[in-house]
């Protein structure tokens, strides 16, 4: 099957879901995993609905970085492992885009999933309608974050020892900001303050890994692959 | 000088624990360090003169 | 001009930086230990006691110089990473590794320190300060960093992943600041007042600077003595190790 007026960015992110959809089995038990981590903490916690209402922002943000975190370390293994990668960067095509295109793939198929069950789970934690759209909403900016910077770090831990945990180690700290404002503008909605202000630092915060990331992940790539 | 007594600055006003504590985190940690570095230096040292001895 | 970058890359070669390094460790552990006695006795013996804090304050003079120098090394470190990425010098990458131990080690004491110090202040051995909290995540910075590199065999990819990483992270640590106090404000949790600025006498302001001074000079002789040892294991087969090692 031949794309031949395609970028190298389409081509990439179909051969990318086109692969997922065969494996069916890696998104549904991604997704179950994020479901389950945040059924776990009510049970954890106590069935205090004031007080499951107050969490259910930083829960599910939590369950989300969790579970991109899961699907990361096979964003670029199997290539890596067949040959495809190293196809990828001597091919004419530009390396940067066949990335951003993988990158995209991986948020379509980890990211997207966990941003259409959150209102489900929003509504278990009873958060009322408007938090759930905003909740929604934060994620639909965040995820892509982790998707970005999820990248670097699986680039930067191909084929290492112990990549799973190494990786985690590496990029969890740098989820933080995204933590931050994504759980804080549905808790700032929450408390009555505005989410405007978190909505725009978190789009600052896209933009800057959409500038840097498949930058970075390129430069790390080639380097794994040297 | 702000102390009367030597015991009168190991009390350092009731707060012995958390000064001494902290100052004496810091001298165990950098001396650690160098002891570690010390140790690293002479096992390269050790196989180096050991590659000599070989030729 | 050419001669002058000529003779900067003559040093970014292991071979002729590692004698260099050998000469300038001595001067700085010298300085180290010299600044370090006269901080010591200024902050010690000399500082007056704090109005507000008794004397409980006297951890300032190894907190501060700590949390200063962890946050100093990491830009250091990035610093080298970036001229490690341009120029492709071998010397940067060593530079970054025998950096970040000491990193490490300086914002681990800075925690620890700070635990001790909050303990008698505000009554808990940790609070969701800002500052506290990015100083926690920076640690946890330098702990990846060190654990990507040494989960890399080859040194050459060790090096240039680590530098990535570095650069990474130091775009990461003022966003990171920024988010954790943007978090605080919000939370209103800790509001914690530091009462370190305005009530500083100028025997404090001295003990802590010559502190931090020490812990600078510190910084240099160990990470130039770590990067000598970094060329030995690297280069242990090479000739120029073969001449200077036994010196």
């Amino acid at each position: 099957m031949t794309f031949p007026h395609a970028s190298p960015f389409i081509l990439a992110i179909r051969r990318d879901l086109l692969l997922a959809a065969r494996h069916k089995t890696e998104i549904v038990t991604a997704l179950f995993f994020f479901v389950i981590v945040v059924n776990l903490l009510p049970l954890g916690i106590g069935p205090d609905t004031d007080l499951l209402r107050k969490i259910a922002p930083g829960a599910l943000w939590i369950g989300a970085l969790l579970a991109t975190l899961l699907g990361l370390q096979r964003l670029f293994a199997p290539d890596h492992a067949d040959g495809t990668l190293e196809q990828m960067a001597l091919s004419p095509q530009s390396f940067t885009l066949l990335v951003a295109g993988k990158i995209v793939a991986h948020w379509l198929v980890s990211g997207l999933p966990v941003v259409l069950i959150a209102p489900i789970l929003g509504v278990q934690f009873d958060l009322p309608g408007r938090s759930l759209g905003l909740l929604m909403l934060s994620l639909l900016l965040g995820t892509p974050i982790l998707s970005l910077i999820g990248a670097v770090g699986a680039a930067l831990t191909l084929g290492v020892r112990g990549g799973g945990a190494l990786l985690s180690l590496l990029i969890l700290p740098l989820y933080i900001p995204a933590l931050i404002f994504g759980a804080g503008a549905v808790e700032a909605d929450l408390a009555g303050l505005g989410a405007e202000g978190h909505f725009s630092l978190l789009g600052a915060v896209l933009l800057v890994s959409l500038f840097f990331a498949p930058w970075a992940t390129t430069a790390a790539l080639r380097v794994a692959l040297e | 000088m702000q102390w009367n007594s030597f015991s009168d600055f190991v009390q350092m006003g009731g707060y012995a624990f958390y000064v001494w504590g902290s100052f004496g985190a810091c001298a165990l940690g950098m001396l650690l360090e160098l002891w570690l570095l010390k140790r690293r230096r002479q096992t390269i040292l050790t196989r180096l003169s050991g590659q000599e001895h070989l030729q | 001009m050419s001669r002058s970058l000529v003779n900067w890359f003559k040093y970014a070669s292991p071979a002729s930086f590692y004698p260099l390094a050998g000469r300038m460790i001595p001067y700085f552990a010298a300085a180290a230990a010299v600044l370090g006695l006269a901080g010591l006795w200024i902050g010690l013996l000399v500082a007056p006691t704090d109005a507000q804090q008794g004397e409980g304050y006297r951890i300032i003079f190894v907190h501060v110089p700590a949390s200063w120098m962890s946050m100093f090394v990491y830009c250091v470190m990035a610093f080298w990473s970036a001229l490690g990425l341009a120029f492709k010098t071998r010397l940067s990458g060593m530079m970054t590794a025998a950096l970040a131990p000491t990193g490490a080690l300086f914002a681990f004491l800075s925690l620890w320190t700070g635990a001790l110090w909050g303990k008698p202040m505000w009554g808990a051995w940790w609070v969701w300060d800002a500052r506290l909290t990015s100083q926690l995540i920076l640690f946890f910075l330098y702990l990846g960093f060190i654990a990507l590199q040494s989960s890399i065999d080859d040194p050459r990819r060790a090096d240039k992943a680590g530098a990535l990483l570095a650069l990474v992270g130091v775009i990461n640590v003022p966003i990171i600041y920024f988010s954790v106090q943007w978090w605080n404000t919000l939370h209103q949790g800790a509001s914690v007042s530091m009462t370190k600025a305005p009530s500083m006498a100028h025997t404090m302001l001295a003990g802590m600077l010559l502190m931090a001074l020490a812990f600078w000079a510190y910084t240099i002789a160990v990470a130039l003595a770590r990067v000598r040892c970094i060329m030995l294991e690297r280069e242990l087969s090479s000739e120029w190790v073969k001449r200077n090692a036994t010196e």
